[in-house]
């Protein structure tokens, strides 16, 4: 019996369709609108003005405070405008829209494709490095890496956890980019555990990517200290605090974070995204993404620059389909349905999936039958329907005592409804106005 | 056998009366004093529960009100001057007289105005659409209609109109108690004076979008090209990220806005039409200065009325 974790949890159809597709580069578009705020935490402040010409790989917005992230050009070209586009948030937000002119990029950047494996940094100069190049948690949560580094006084790392779980269906980025980018991630996980001090590196990898699995345990043999385990497949099994509990049966406490525990949780893309900074100091300007759905022609994965619109994306993967009925920014899961096809690629963007209309229909809605199945999955032990109703009744104190925060929005619940219930809709605004009076009894 | 009830009644005779004295005793040491003013002031009150005031219930605004020194920031909307003044004899202090408000919608975009970009299928709930994205329209600013602001009303004074898609108020029932305020995720009500006869000259936008993309994406919404700002004479309009809004406590509903407006942003309700109102004017005078006059007429009118 393989690893996994040991609360709820569901396996729905996989349909990873573009699980053995290379990764191609995906061209530079005519313009690339890149929004200020790509991460969690507060705005990045732009650097540059209307007008300004710019390089790729240029600084273009500063970090604003310690939860925050640095922004960098993906393209050579001129700042057309400082304006508000709409982006994956679903409301029109500050970005930086820059008009693509020739290729050239800042000189320190090593576009070489070549390999290094070998490095000789100091932790602080590697934390730089990360801080500079604008990392974040490239999984979809897109925390600024630089601060989940940094260790608390008085808390200790033992071990470093990456995250290759990839248990959303159908979306394949971090499978396809193990598979090609097998020994960078590699290097970038020595880096990281460099960074956090710690003698062993795990990474999670689901029973269904057996080819990654092989390749990546064949390259660990030269990297000592990184281990690779295959766990069973299971939907959320790529939440941090389910990956902890599945690889070295820890639990995160209510509230806490990993490194409670002793651990600290990174995606693979991430790690990449750490080997290009530190090894070719290359800020993070584009990203691996799935470009995926049943109706479409050629289900991708591409290497696509941060600020791309979703359109072009769609159009390089055959296009979209007449019955469209939903396009969703992430995977089906966990992703975010967009109304807007000139929505850019953020740094969190980790797929795009079209559903075809009848797919896509939510279904109606029926009275519970207190079939008790959204508890038996709930892979963070609550009670998804007494939330929702204590949501709908707005008694955020009961539902603060039912630790409607501890909630990881997997939808898990949602999916199991035989009803058919928007369980998750209202549990994310419970969440929403408890965080709210949370915050303002600080 | 006589002798068994006897014996019964004796001895819960006893043992009431000795409960009784520990009870009594109990009762004095335990006491709870509570100001007799705070039934008196609660008895006034509209017992209405609705939270307007800011607190959990009448009860507790009663009690707020016993204890505080004056009436700043205290008071009931619901009830307004009138058990604001019963308060003030109860407690021996000066009421503060406040102007009634009315909750106005500051949307127009009705299915007609602004159409439908994208199909919305989530739960029907306006906190959770917003939550999610800008909204089935093009304008990110507007109404999604779904009705929160009518859920939360306590007073029968908002109702859903199906043909607009869009809350209407109802001013006779409306109190003013800003439950509708506080659940519109677009921060689309607003409290504001009421004018006599329910007159309401206000914009009714909020989309902050540059004028091209606001006009692109509702036919009635404010560009913000500045003209009512320009020829408002009581400096009552501010200009601000686009828009145009009207302060009610200096507005005095002249009207010369209205008819600047190029999209109709600008909404007047509770007026006679012009027209009607005076059609002997109108017709003795040239066509076009007639209604200009019938409108500066009646903005006096108004201004007499204020200062009644």
């Amino acid at each position: 019996m393989l690893k996994t974790f040991a609360k709820g949890g569901i396996h729905p159809p996989e349909n990873k369709l573009s699980a053995h597709v290379t990764i191609l580069d995906l061209p530079v578009p005519k313009t690339v609108s890149i929004p200020l705020s790509q991460h969690l935490g507060v705005p990045a402040v732009p650097v540059v003005d209307k007008g300004d010409a710019v390089k790729a790989g240029q600084l273009i917005a500063k970090s604003e405070g310690f939860v925050s992230s640095n922004i960098h050009s993906p393209v050579s070209g001129k700042v057309v405008k400082i304006d508000k586009v709409p982006d994956t948030s679903g409301y029109k937000k500050n970005a930086i829209v820059i008009e693509v002119e020739g290729d050239e990029w800042i000189e320190t950047v090593d576009r070489n494709g070549d390999l290094i494996n070998t490095f000789d940094y100091s932790r602080e100069e590697i934390l730089k490095k990360i801080l500079e190049a604008g990392i974040v948690g490239m999984g979809g949560a897109t925390f600024p890496s630089h601060v989940k580094l940094t260790i608390p006084r008085g808390k200790k790392a033992n071990y470093l956890i990456i995250n290759g779980v990839e248990c959303e269906p159908y979306l394949t980025a971090d499978h396809a980019l193990m598979m090609q980018k097998g020994e960078e991630i590699l290097v970038g996980t020595m880096i990281l555990k460099k960074v956090l001090d710690v003698d062993k590196a795990l990474i999670g990898i689901e029973r269904n990517k057996p080819d990654a699995i092989e390749h990546l345990t064949r390259l660990s043999e030269k990297y000592p200290g990184i281990e690779v385990y295959p766990l069973q497949e299971k939907y959320p099994q790529g939440g941090e605090k389910q990956l902890i509990k599945a690889l070295i049966n820890r639990e995160v406490p209510s509230g806490g974070l990993p490194i409670d525990v002793g651990t600290v949780v990174h995606n693979v893309g991430t790690a990449f995204a750490v080997y290009e900074a530190v090894q070719k100091n290359k800020p993070l300007i584009e990203r691996v993404l799935t470009v995926t759905g049943k109706s479409i022609s050629k289900p991708s994965n591409f290497r696509v620059k941060i600020g791309t619109p979703i359109s072009d994306v769609i159009e390089a993967a055959g296009g979209l389909p007449e019955d469209t009925g939903k396009i969703i920014s992430g995977g089906p899961m966990m992703g975010k349905a967009i109304n807007d096809l000139s929505v850019p690629v953020t740094k969190g963007s980790s797929g795009i999936l079209i559903l075809p209309e009848p797919e896509a229909k939510r279904k109606k809605i029926d009275p519970c039958i207190r079939c008790s199945r959204c508890i038996n999955v709930c892979p963070m032990g609550l009670e998804p329907y007494l939330l929702m109703s204590l949501s709908q009744k707005n008694l955020f104190e009961r539902l603060e005592n039912e630790k409607v925060m501890d909630c990881i929005e997997c939808g898990s619940c949602s999916y199991t409804c035989p009803s058919n219930r928007p369980l998750l809709d209202y549990i994310r605004l419970g969440k929403v106005n408890v965080g709210k009076i949370i915050r303002s009894r600080k | 056998m006589s002798s068994v009830v006897l014996f019964t009644i004796v001895s819960l005779s006893v043992l009431g009366v000795l409960s009784a004295i520990i009870l009594f005793f109990v009762a004095q040491k335990f006491k709870v004093f509570e100001d007799p003013r705070i039934d008196q002031v609660e008895e006034n009150l509209p017992a209405a529960n609705c939270g307007g005031c800011g607190f959990a219930g009448c009860r507790n605004f009663a009690e707020a009100l016993v204890k505080s020194e004056s009436f700043d920031g205290l008071y009931c909307p619901v009830g307004g001057n009138e058990t604001m003044e019963k308060v003030a004899q109860i407690l021996g202090r000066e009421a503060v007289a406040q102007d009634p408000k009315v909750a106005v919608l500051r949307c127009n975009g009705a299915c007609d105005f602004r159409p439908k970009t994208n199909q919305y299928d989530g739960a029907s709930s306006c906190a959770i659409e917003s939550a999610l994205y800008g909204g089935d329209t093009g304008c990110q600013y507007g109404c999604l209609g779904l009705g929160d602001c009518v859920d939360v009303c306590n007073f029968d004074a908002l109702h859903m109109d199906p043909v607009t898609g869009l809350p209407v108020v109802n001013d006779t029932n409306c109190t003013a108690c800003g439950a509708c305020v506080d659940a519109c995720p677009k921060d689309l009500f607003e409290l504001r004076k009421r004018a006599k006869k329910d007159r309401k000259i206000y914009v009714a936008c909020r989309n902050e979008d540059k004028g091209g993309i606001a006009r692109k994406n509702c036919e009635v919404a404010c560009t913000g090209c500045t003209k009512c700002f320009k020829v408002c004479p009581y400096e009552a309009i501010t200009m601000n990220n686009n828009l145009a809004f009207i302060d009610a406590d200096k507005c005095k509903l002249c009207r010369k806005c209205v008819p600047e407006c190029p999209t109709n942003a600008i909404i007047e309700i509770g007026f006679p039409p012009p027209k009607i109102k005076e059609p002997a004017d109108v017709e003795a005078t040239d066509g076009k200065t007639g209604p200009a006059e019938t409108i500066m007429k009646e903005s006096k009118e108004s201004i007499n009325n204020k200062e009644e």
